[in-house]
């Protein structure tokens, strides 16, 4: 078989990794359906040198030592969201984690947490994208509005008030750091919460009323312990963890205030 | 036509069993949490006063004689340190929990926002010894 151009050039232009005297033991937790019934610990001794990320030694295994390993990754720099996994326990975005922090000691490498894992270091996020369709991710205006009345106009200020919530890169390590998710996959989450709430606070949007049925929901804010490690975890410092507790105040507050509003009144109270 | 592989699949749920010991972080949260019941139990321990003190006066002097006790003093001294963790935590975790406060145009900080909290509660509990002191001396 002949290894396509891409990586063949790739190998040429890497540092000779031979040369590289330092190693580290890389532990991963492997899980190949076809073989294992239950996920294993494998170690790599992976050549390294100080500016190398942690996925970086992951994409030296699958280059030079097992090209059978699965992980998920693309732009290297913690923009996309793709390559979160759990560093020693820690939910991680791989690219942003480095080897030389682990040095000599070592580290494992395993899926993130709380999600079912469908090979190796790629969990299955069907979930986690059900529910990202369900909160309506989009501006839903207030009232319908032509093209030809122009763009919506926002003051930095308006702007502030959900600017850190639309920092999210999807990358779910929120959701590896919540023990209610991982207890109960059906709260809504950290992450979701986040953008939900991200929407819900734009000035332009006028969908609040159908997001917050979810807000009180069996499946919504109030599966939340305020346990705080997704806002700890968050490499984009969301603090999701605040989306949802704010939410909490909002949602007793419609549950409330349904009683002191008059009926049919357009208040977003609860259902 | 569907891909083989899809034959293949075996989505692998890992146990949650003992969650909170795999990461220091969650063994913090289940001590915090847990003392909760400290506070819960000095709650307890001044119910009984009460009923003590609605039983007359005999009752509420024997009360106050056990509360002299070394066993007594020890236990109040831990309840104290396991209020004054379950306070701390409590406010540690309060910024999380507010919607964003701004003064002067400028977002309250987390670590402000633990301080004030702390604060109130330092002025509290010195407001609360004075007045006791006051009607007591």
């Amino acid at each position: 078989m002949v290894l396509p151009a891409r990586r063949q050039n790739r190998k040429e232009s890497r540092p000779a990794m031979s040369e590289i005297e330092k190693t580290i033991p890389i532990e991963v937790l492997r899980y190949r359906p076809e073989q294992d019934t239950e996920p294993v610990l494998q170690t790599f001794q992976v050549p390294f040198t100080d500016d190398m990320s942690v996925l970086q030694g992951l994409q030296y295994i699958k280059d030079y030592l097992d090209g059978s390993l699965s992980f998920r990754w693309s732009c290297r720099m913690a923009i996309c969201g793709s390559c979160g996994m759990m560093v020693n326990g820690i939910p991680s975005l791989s690219c942003k984690t480095f080897l030389s922090d682990y040095y000599p000691a070592g580290l494992r490498i395993e899926a993130l947490a709380h999600f079912p894992i469908e090979r190796d270091l790629v969990i299955v996020m069907d979930d986690f994208i059900e529910k990202l369709e369900s909160i309506k991710p989009y501006i839903i205006p207030k009232t319908p509005r032509a093209l030809s009345e122009g763009e919506y106009l926002q003051t930095p200020a308006e702007r502030d008030v959900y600017e850190q919530f639309s920092s999210c890169i999807n990358c779910m390590l929120c959701y590896a750091a919540c023990p209610q998710y991982g207890l109960n996959s059906k709260f809504v989450g950290p992450g979701i919460m986040a953008l939900l709430h991200r929407y819900n606070m734009d000035s332009r949007d006028g969908g609040a009323e159908q997001r917050m049925e979810l807000v009180h929901s069996e499946d919504g804010v109030f599966n939340c312990t305020a346990v705080g490690y997704c806002s700890e975890v968050c490499p984009k410092h969301v603090d999701p963890g605040n989306a949802v507790n704010i939410n909490k105040t909002e949602s007793a507050k419609d549950y409330f205030l349904r009683f002191v509003m008059p009926k049919g009144s357009n208040s977003g109270a609860a259902k | 036509m569907k891909p083989r592989a899809i034959g293949k699949r075996r989505p692998y749920v890992r146990p949650m069993a003992g969650w909170w010991r795999k990461n220091p972080y969650f063994v913090e949260y289940m001590i915090h949490e847990g003392s909760a019941f400290f506070v819960a139990a000095y709650a307890l321990v001044l119910l009984v006063g009460l009923l003590r003190l609605s039983q007359g006066e005999a009752a509420w002097n024997g009360w106050l004689f056990a509360l002299h006790s070394p066993l007594s003093i020890a236990g109040h001294l831990l309840l104290l340190a396991a209020m004054l963790y379950h306070a701390w935590t409590w406010f540690n975790i309060m910024p999380i929990t507010l919607p964003p406060i701004f003064v002067a145009g400028k977002r309250l900080s987390a670590s402000a926002i633990t301080a004030g909290g702390v604060a109130a509660t330092v002025l509290a509990s010195v407001i609360l010894l004075l007045v006791v002191w006051r009607l007591t001396s």
